[in-house]
């Protein structure tokens, strides 16, 4: 019984593991909001793949770089503010998703899954391609992370000291979109946010340095992730929306501790 | 005079159909320090910004002698309180390397005693102290320091400027300083450049002090509108924008600026004659 469990832990853990680093830029930049706004793209994503006749996921995650791109450009412009854009980007795209599978002839969609995730449903084969996915995202953060490090203090100084800035920017969106196109597996659409910023906001209070903090979150995204699917195994509960108490469990467990810096 | 670090020449930049900068000439030589002074709204953050290649001038040349590393201190830093940012950290993020040389930095700017301490939790003198470190850290060839002394006391501005001198000397490096009070800066700047849209005039910080056009622009701080037309004008002024200016301290937020009306003063309808 237990090896059925074994793929949505892997894959679960998989996606946990980036999520607590890439969150911590998240939280350091308040893009919550951009990363809903990607979230909801992914769904228009799946009507796309369906539209054309391939496949699933690559459609997901193409959609979700592309809205990534769209989205650094149209921030460019002045004249909206960001929220405003991307509350609208968000719902139409949300909206447009839903309206566009709905379309499909004969195909059914499962919305459920989609909006909530699906994380039981995942084979040994997504696992890997998710494994793979996370290991790519963490080196080349890795790799770029006094870029990433110094876009985040402050952009002009940044650029003034040789940073390329928009080229660092626009990994950044770029390696948030394909989490989140990955991630949408284990929590959903309308919950990725929460696995982002959760784990990365309970580990502010634990941490002293950026890399600490992105550990921290790292590590206790994979405790909301072993506790949710365990309390989902007991309870016969949704895994996505389990996972996501389990990481406002978790926030609420570092509450009690004083602020380290 | 050694060769010009950046040479800006016949700048100008529109906005959204207001001209911020009209035909600024600007030259920064290694050891210099030059001041850039004029009301909020005249376009000096834009004029720095453009020396510095964060923004693009509508027309003018810009001349930077090769491989110049620059060095800036922004007006104020924005980090988010959820990002756990030490000093030391901060100062790392310029320069990594040894930490022997973030200490002496720091030594050197007078805060070693604030290198484990959050950056958002610093004074402002403390934080202006730390940026300077962070700057020198890099041994910039040149120093664009945006109204270094906001919310420092005068005894700290003053002793801000002076090792603004001091650095100056040790580093050999040329100096863009920012300011909109003159006398502050009188002891340690070696030009002024005087800045409303365009030069108004420049010279040695003596000579400004009593230049008409420098006065002309500043009496209206202390002195009711009224009184302002008295101060007749010699050359062309182009001053209908007063007001509204856009800032440029910050491009990516869309948010009131704090102009200050203070400089209200009295030649809307000015003339040029080019």
């Amino acid at each position: 019984m237990i090896e059925l469990l074994l793929p949505p832990l892997f894959a679960g853990l998989a996606v946990a593991l980036v999520a607590g680093p890439m969150g911590a830029f998240v939280v350091w930049r308040r893009m919550a909001f951009f990363g809903d706004t990607l979230a909801h793209g992914a769904l228009l994503g799946a009507a796309f793949g369906i539209a054309v006749g391939i496949s699933l996921y690559p459609a997901v995650v193409m959609v979700c770089l592309v809205m990534a791109l769209v989205l650094v450009a149209l921030q460019q412009q002045r004249h909206l503010a960001n929220d405003t854009l991307l509350g609208m980007v968000s719902h139409t795209t949300l909206a447009l998703g839903i309206v566009a599978v709905s379309l499909q002839p004969g195909v059914r969609v499962d919305l459920f899954a989609f909006l909530f995730g699906d994380l039981l449903a995942v084979s040994w084969k997504d696992v890997a391609w998710l494994a793979g996915g996370a290991a790519l995202i963490l080196s080349l953060m890795i790799l770029n992370w006094r870029n990433l490090l110094s876009l985040t203090v402050d952009e002009d100084m940044a650029r003034v000291e040789g940073v390329p800035v928009v080229a660092t920017r626009i990994l950044l969106m770029l390696l948030l979109a394909l989490l989140i196109a990955g991630a949408i597996r284990t929590v959903g659409v309308l919950l990725i946010t929460s696995l982002l910023v959760m784990p990365a906001a309970s580990a502010r209070r634990l941490a002293k340095t950026p890399e600490q903090m992105a550990a921290i979150a790292a590590l206790l995204g994979l405790i909301a992730v072993i506790a949710g699917l365990a309390l989902s195994w007991q309870m016969d509960t949704p895994v996505g929306p389990s996972i996501v108490l389990a990481a406002a469990a978790v926030f609420l467990g570092t509450l009690g501790k004083r602020t380290v810096s | 005079m050694s060769e010009p670090l950046i040479d800006l020449r016949q700048i100008s930049l529109q906005r959204d159909g207001q001209t911020i900068l009209d035909r600024v000439d600007l030259q920064l030589v290694p050891g210099r320090i030059t001041t850039l002074i004029g009301p909020n709204g005249a376009g000096k953050t834009c004029l720095a910004r453009i020396a510095l290649g964060l923004m693009q001038p509508s027309a003018g040349t810009i001349q930077r002698r090769p491989r110049l590393r620059t060095g800036y201190m922004p007006q104020k830093l924005r980090i988010d309180e959820s990002l756990p940012l030490t000093v030391d950290r901060f100062l790392w993020l310029a320069q990594p390397g040894h930490e022997d040389d973030r200490i002496a930095a720091l030594k050197r700017t007078g805060v070693a005693h604030v290198r484990d301490r959050a950056v958002q939790k610093l004074s402002g003198g403390e934080l202006q102290r730390v940026l300077l470190a962070r700057a020198i850290l890099r041994k910039p060839d040149l120093l664009v320091l945006d109204e270094p002394a906001q919310g420092v006391d005068v005894v700290g501005q003053n002793a801000l400027y002076g090792l603004l001198a001091d650095v100056r000397d040790e580093l050999g490096c040329g100096i863009l300083l920012i300011s909109h009070d003159l006398h502050l800066v009188m002891a340690a700047t070696d030009q002024v450049v005087c800045l409303q849209h365009h030069v108004c005039c420049h010279g040695t910080p003596e000579a400004v002090r009593l230049d008409p056009a420098y006065l002309a622009l500043f009496a209206g701080q202390h002195v009711p509108a009224d009184n302002l037309a008295v101060y007749t004008h010699d050359h062309d002024h182009d001053h209908d924008l007063h007001g509204n200016v856009h800032g440029c301290d910050d491009p990516h937020h869309h948010h009131a600026h704090d102009h200050s009306h203070e400089h209200s003063h009295a030649h809307q309808d000015g003339h040029k004659h080019d």
